[in-house]
């Protein structure tokens, strides 16, 4: 599954004088979920557009499994499949006939299957307005997938979603990636990019700022860990104490909160402490940094 | 063959339960020639000689002209031709598909038209009927090539109404459906010869009912089907997917260009 399926090399778009992408690389495999995050303007969707073949690039070099969108964009439809935005189908289409029409163009068996799986069953007929947001979101995937691309768009596909419709389509999302499917994932939501991503890469101002799998990309930041610790007598916030490779603490809540450079001296110090000055312990947790804080850091600080 | 038959179930589908596309197909020019068969032919009895043919000028005016090209705009501000394109939907499908469509709606509306103008409202019924379905069939799809290409080059929802309007609205006054040509003042009449609605009705005039006409039948008929041929390579060649892109390949002067032939017969006619 090593296989490369989209390749973006120094690739550049510009709108007049403004740079929306501004010569970014990277390389997404087969059998992968790659996250592309980043604030709003970071140049996520014009990469998209263009390796959808909507728009052209100004610079650098697209492939997609050999395929140029911009100079072959009938052979990109089949390799292809792409989450549609919300509102993106005529306000009079059914899920049904979605499936059969897009279906139709990918000259594949409409897939009623999916439509059920995702929870449209009782919807196949209603109207495309009259759906809920969530209800279209489904149905969009649906219509991505329908014709079994290799390798899938995806811009912000859980958006919206109840927590039962959100884990259907990350299940679905995990089966097509283990059946070898390359997926782009376009999201703001840190937590499932982590969830879902093998790699990441960070866009800032059209540049990849951090580029790695979720655990590379945290562990790159300042990394402190999170430790609190409660006790029955609470004699830690009292004392002020400060047990070892702690940068900084705090206190919320009866817990004592550090945040420690390397979190095993820092707790093996305070339960030490804890048998020393007699105190019980209640509730003790150990937080590794998240890709959402480290999502923070690298975009408020503008660098990795 | 079969993505184009799913597409056009499709827009045949949408009008008819569209409330709007039903209004302009069906209900609002039926309900029109209803109320004009009552009225106009009480107030105006010769008004029965071109009733059938001016009624279904008017049939499919309404269908192409103010049905078609809204949804064509609305669809592409909406972002749906984003959709379609990725999923390899061509062009020349987005626009033909539905105007084939509201050319057959104008086509079953025509023909209620055709077949209850005589009976119901004692309206001259044609000496060639085959020529009538000729001349009917060529007058749909050379406005509907018309409605496609004023819904390619209206840029929103708001122009796209005034262009349609200037058609249709010229075409009710001047363009011999409510009255004929001859009785135009001599200054306006050869300016009707820049309407599809004049051509059609001369076209009915000397082919299907054997009288003269204000010009050449077979002029009006090269003319409607000129203007029917470059209005539709030029809504194809014009075609913008996306509102928000603004790379297209043509100025949108150039649907002038689709006026060619009736500009040239406005010189035969006034020569």
């Amino acid at each position: 599954m090593n296989e490369t399926a989209v390749t973006v090399q120094g690739f550049t778009k510009r709108y007049g004088a403004f740079t929306a992408v501004d010569g970014i690389s990277l390389t997404v495999r087969r059998g992968e979920i790659f996250g592309l995050l980043g604030p709003n303007g970071a140049g996520k969707t014009s990469t998209l557009e263009c390796l959808e073949g909507i728009r052209r690039g100004d610079g650098g070099r697209l492939d997609v499994l050999g395929v140029d969108p911009a100079r072959h964009p009938r052979r990109l439809r089949d390799l292809i499949g792409v989450q549609l935005q919300v509102g993106g189908l005529p306000a009079d289409m059914t899920p049904r006939e979605a499936m059969r029409f897009f279906a139709a163009y990918h000259d594949v068996a409409p897939r009623g299957d999916l439509l059920q799986r995702l929870g449209l069953g009782a919807k196949v007929d209603t109207p495309y307005r009259q759906l809920s947001t969530g209800q279209q979101r489904r149905l969009a995937l649906a219509l991505a997938v329908a014709h079994q691309p290799p390798v899938v768009l995806l811009d912000e596909p859980t958006a919206g979603l109840d927590v039962e419709s959100r884990a259907e389509l990350h299940a679905l999302m995990a089966e097509l990636r283990d059946a070898g499917t390359a997926l782009i994932l376009a999201t703001h939501d840190m937590a499932e990019a982590e969830k879902m991503s093998d790699r990441i890469a960070i866009l800032l101002r059209g540049k990849i700022v951090a580029e790695g799998t979720p655990r590379e990309i945290t562990a790159a930041g300042a990394g402190l860990t999170k430790v609190s610790v409660r006790t029955e007598r609470g004699l830690l916030l009292a004392e002020g104490y400060e047990p070892p490779a702690v940068v900084s603490r705090a206190a919320q809540d009866e817990y004592a909160i550090y945040f420690s450079a390397d979190p095993a001296p820092t707790v093996a110090a305070l339960l030490a402490r804890l048998k020393e000055r007699d105190d019980r312990l209640i509730d003790l947790r150990v937080e590794r940094p998240s890709l959402e804080e480290r999502f923070l850091e690298i975009t408020n600080g503008g660098a990795a | 063959m079969s993505a184009f038959i799913t597409h056009f179930a499709f827009e045949f589908r949408t009008g008819l339960r569209n409330s709007t596309q039903l209004m302009m197909n069906y209900l609002f020019p039926l309900g029109f020639y209803v109320m004009t068969g009552l009225v106009m032919t009480q107030v105006n009895p010769g008004f029965r000689e071109t009733m059938a043919p001016a009624m279904v000028v008017f049939v499919i005016l309404a269908a192409t002209m103010l049905g078609l090209p809204g949804p064509l705009v609305e669809s592409r501000e909406a972002g749906i031709y984003r959709s379609f394109k990725i999923n390899g939907v061509p062009a020349a499908s987005i626009l033909s598909i539905p105007a084939l469509s509201a050319v057959i709606h104008a086509l079953i509306a025509s023909t209620v038209v055709a077949l209850t103008a005589a009976p119901l409202f004692g309206g001259r019924a044609p000496t060639n009927w085959l020529a009538f379905a000729g001349v009917t069939l060529l007058a749909a799809l050379s406005c509907g090539a018309l409605g496609a290409l004023i819904g390619v080059m209206a840029s929103n929802s708001r122009s796209v109404v005034l262009y349609s309007q200037l058609v249709f609205l010229p075409s009710m006054l001047i363009g011999g459906l409510m009255m004929p040509l001859t009785v135009l003042p001599a200054g306006v009449r050869p300016i009707s010869a820049l309407l599809p609605s004049a051509h059609a009705m001369q076209a009915f005039q000397g082919l299907a009912y054997g009288e003269a006409a204000a010009w050449s039948p077979w002029l009006a008929v090269g003319v409607l089907a000129a203007g029917g041929l470059i209005a539709l390579a030029l809504a194809i060649y014009l075609f913008n997917w996306d509102s928000n892109n603004a790379t297209r390949r043509g100025h949108p002067l150039l649907a002038l260009l689709a006026l060619a032939p009736y500009v040239a017969s406005l010189a035969l006619v006034a020569g």
